[in-house]
């Protein structure tokens, strides 16, 4: 139950990572804390509950982290995902920082695990939680007890009422019911608005109703809205979201990193008239998965169907769903609701282009290719000949959305005429667009998460003490 | 294996653990099935009774329930593990003894006790069952002849060993290794068991009743089973005292078998009796129910025998002693009889399933991200 008559220090809206370290900095640093999380608590934690890891710098090898990752090359890893779309003194800021959170984070419960274990290719730049990002969640949510952080779940903030530049109340419902709440500083950590299908609507039209929605339904953006209704500064382009190819079977949300699929490399991949539209081997999957979300999202139906033989089915992970198995390409095609001439033409026309010649080696590029096709495909390309064949349905995967509220360095969130608002600061994917205008690096949005959301706590903090 | 319900429930758990593979720094398991595309029913056997049931990967999960999926994996595999029991049992005819196997292990104790108590009343004058003997030599043999003691201990423990032998026997070849076993493999297996490795959480401890970590269970364990083998070392001790040396029980106090015995006995009580209190405070979403009987059973059993044991030595020097031994005794040849019909089986398959995981520690998973 909120308590109506205090006002309370610090007001966090959201319930994810970047919320809770903002909620539990702000504890620790003497302030009256009341956390709103939209989620019942069995979905607490937002999209931070499918995550995995964080992006960290390091300059020499740690417990959980192995190499060197410096500076300047996770800049470089930035500018090339965003295309120069982000901002440099931002983004080195939350370099730096990324450096210095796991004492931190350690002594908030979360743990690690071992860099040097299972089937982690990303050890060198990313530090993995032990047992997932629910696992982290549960972490932080057990010490903001232990704090004395009041958590309202099934809480979702309806108005940031603003007045001359700053909150003075907030409107939520409490498990359905309207009440107002008050506190000195707030920070906004609700994340994105991808689970928002009537807002996507409008930049995608029906197209929406063929996305997956990869993470929580309780994005709905609601704050966001809120706040650039009432002249918040925007950032990043409204219409853009983060989308990767997903097995189309996915449950509409919360589907998670298991309906993801890694074939596309080592398959040919068709739309449901059964052409080509894309180089499948380009590039190694971790650097092309996240276009793969986009171009299906343009096909017809919003569906696209990899089609491999016995030769390349071992080479990628399991997607959650078994694959569509036939011995003949035409039953493959049937099984599929593809039509079976289209698709023997086409994986005919595919297999007469292959000019290999290079060893097959599905760990680089290894330039074997096919000519004369539009398009062509530049790696792995392999006849699909040998049965069984194997396919797989494939949909848009939205992971999250890049448009945001504009933050200065100390989380502040900006109102429109370039101003910081009094007492509003902002963390996690709220803010990200600021730093990830486009494109993706796995694990960067838990340390955006994890740097703002200690430092909206420390600012919000600090300003509701003084 | 059987193809049974729970069988073809846990290999739909795997299929999403296997796409997921967050879990896989909690403890053996996970690790596993990343070395499988696909789960026969003897593999889903070997991870069932590879699984520690330390709860980590339930809290961890994001499709727990209540998600669409209801990945709920301690609870998954221990179906499959207790099913696993009864499929392995030797002889076969005797598997039905895992069906309300709580009802079972408490009427052999009970037929235990009445059988020691009934034969040693009539076979004893009620003024040596009752009387005192003080601490002469030999004075327990004066109630239970050493003979019979020995006769129907070897007996039933041998009985039981070949059973568990032949049980393990049936559990290797349904999830037999690909490799054959080195002497490293067997270190490793050896080391996991001692140590209990993977009641950890990764080092961390269990999952209870709650999202926080403790590591109350795996000392607990620790404490009964080297209690236990304390309690085991103690006889040993005695047997070698009587049959080698020519030194005749009871010994006194400060003496090998009765330090070794005292401390195990405590040991076992405290463990015993701590894991039995925590069934009434863990959380009861990734348990099984029906399985608790049996696990409380065999606590109570093990606790019973190091209560009794230590009530004997408290009063070997009175009349109570007759008593106490053939109710001690009644306890002890109801374990040996209900030994490979019980959870004390979970011990032998996890020790085989541990030295599996060894024998294949060097593979590679397959996929990758």
């Amino acid at each position: 139950m909120p308590d109506r008559t205090k006002t309370y220090d610090v007001l966090v809206a959201g319930g994810g990572n970047a919320a809770l370290c903002a909620a539990i900095t702000a504890r620790q640093a003497g302030a009256s804390v009341l956390l709103v999380e939209s989620a019942p608590k069995a979905f607490r934690g937002g999209n931070s509950r499918h995550t995995r890891n964080l992006r960290a710098m390091h300059d020499q090898p740690n417990a959980v982290l192995t190499d060197a990752y410096k500076e300047d090359e996770y800049w470089d890893d930035l500018l090339r995902v965003t295309g120069g779309n982000t901002d440099e003194a931002l983004a080195r800021m939350t370099i730096r920082a990324s450096s210095g959170v796991f004492g931190w984070m350690r002594d908030a419960g979360v743990r690690f695990q071992p860099s040097l274990t299972g089937t982690l290719n990303l050890g060198r730049t990313n530090a993995f939680f032990l047992g997932g990002g629910k696992a982290l969640v549960n972490a932080y949510y057990l010490t903001a007890e232990r704090l004395g952080i009041e958590v309202l779940y099934d809480t979702e903030v309806i108005s940031m009422n603003m007045e001359d530049g700053a909150v003075r109340s907030i409107d939520i419902t409490y498990k359905g019911f309207p009440e107002t709440v008050h506190a000195r500083c707030v920070v906004a950590s609700s994340g994105g608005f991808q689970a928002n299908l009537e807002w996507m609507r409008e930049y995608w039209g029906d197209a929406v109703d063929n996305f997956v929605i990869r993470g929580t339904p309780y994005n709905r953006g609601r704050v966001l809205k809120n706040l650039l209704d009432q002249g918040v500064q925007a950032i990043g382009d409204p219409t853009q979201c983060h989308a990767v190819a997903l097995d189309a079977r996915a449950p509409k949300f919360d589907g998670g990193i298991t309906t993801r699929l890694d074939s596309v490399p080592y398959s040919v991949v068709v739309n449901r008239n059964g052409d080509r539209f894309y180089d499948e081997g380009e590039d190694v999957w971790p650097k092309r998965y996240a276009i793969w979300g986009r171009l299906i999202a343009q096909q017809p139906g919003q569906i696209a169907y990899s089609i491999c033989d016995a030769k390349a089915f071992p080479l990628f992970m399991p997607s959650v769903f078994p694959a569509i198995k036939a011995d003949t390409l035409e039953e493959l095609a049937i099984k599929m609701k593809l039509d079976p001439v289209k698709i023997r033409e086409t994986i005919d026309q595919f297999n007469a282009s292959v000019r290999a010649g290079q060893v097959f080696d599905n760990l680089k590029l290894d330039g074997n290719a096919t000519a004369g096709l539009t398009p062509n495909k530049t790696n792995w390309a392999r006849s699909v000949d040998k049965p069984p064949f194997y396919g797989y349905p494939l949909r848009p995967g939205i992971t999250f959305t890049y448009l945001s509220v504009k933050v200065n360095d100390k989380a502040q969130v900006l109102m429109d005429n370039g101003q910081p608002a009094g007492n509003l600061f902002a963390s996690g994917e709220i803010m990200s667009g600021n730093i990830l205008g486009k494109g993706y690096l796995a694990g960067f949005g838990m340390t955006i998460g994890t740097v703002f959301g200690r430092i909206a706590g420390q600012e919000a903090a600090r300003r509701a003490r003084n | 294996m059987q193809e049974t319900d729970a069988v073809i429930n846990a290999r739909r758990e795997m299929e999403v653990c296997n796409a997921c593979r967050y879990c896989e720094g909690f403890c053996a398991v996970f690790p596993a099935v990343e070395l499988r595309r696909e789960f026969s029913a003897g593999d889903l056997s070997y991870l069932a009774n590879l699984c520690h049931n330390c709860k980590g990967c339930y809290y961890a999960c994001q499709y727990a329930p209540p998600h669409e999926w209801g990945i709920n994996v301690p609870k998954a595999l221990a179906e499959v593990r207790a099913e696993s029991y009864a499929e392995y049992a030797w002889p076969r005819s005797l598997a039905s003894m895992f069906n309300r196997n709580g009802t079972v292990v408490s009427l052999v104790a009970a037929l235990g006790i009445a059988l020691v108590l009934i034969l040693s009343m009539l076979l004893n004058s009620p003024g040596n069952f009752f009387g005192a003997h003080g601490t002469t030599p030999e004075s327990f043999y004066d109630i239970i002849p050493l003979w019979a003691m020995q006769v129907v201990g070897i007996a039933t423990f041998g009985f039981s060993l070949v059973a568990l032998w032949m049980g393990a026997r049936n559990f290797w070849r349904d999830a037999g290794p690909r490799q054959r076993i080195g002497p490293m493999a067997v270190a490793i297996a050896l080391w996991d068991v001692l140590t209990l490795k993977n009641l950890g959480g990764g080092g961390n401890g269990c999952n209870d009743n709650s999202e926080a970590f403790s590591m109350r269970r795996r000392y607990l364990h620790h404490a009964m089973f080297y209690g236990f083998l304390l309690c085991f070392a103690a006889t040993t001790t005695g047997f070698i005292y009587h049959s080698f040396l020519g030194w005749p029980a009871p010994y006194p106090f400060i003496s090998a078998p009765v330090l070794l015995g005292t401390v195990g006995g405590v040991l076992m009580l405290i463990g015993t009796v701590g894991l039995f209190g925590m069934k009434f405070v863990d959380d009861p979403m990734p348990a099984v129910r029906r399985l608790l009987g049996g696990e409380v059973a065999l606590l109570m059993m093990l606790a019973m025998i190091a209560l009794t044991g230590l009530i004997l030595l408290a009063v070997r020097t009175t009349g109570a002693m007759g008593l106490a031994m053939a109710v001690h005794l009644g306890f002890i040849l109801a374990f040996f009889l209900v030994l490979p019909y019980s959870k004390m089986v979970h011990g032998v398959y996890r020790s085989a399933a541990l030295l599996r995981r060894a024998v294949e520690r060097n593979m590679k998973p397959l996929g990758g991200e």
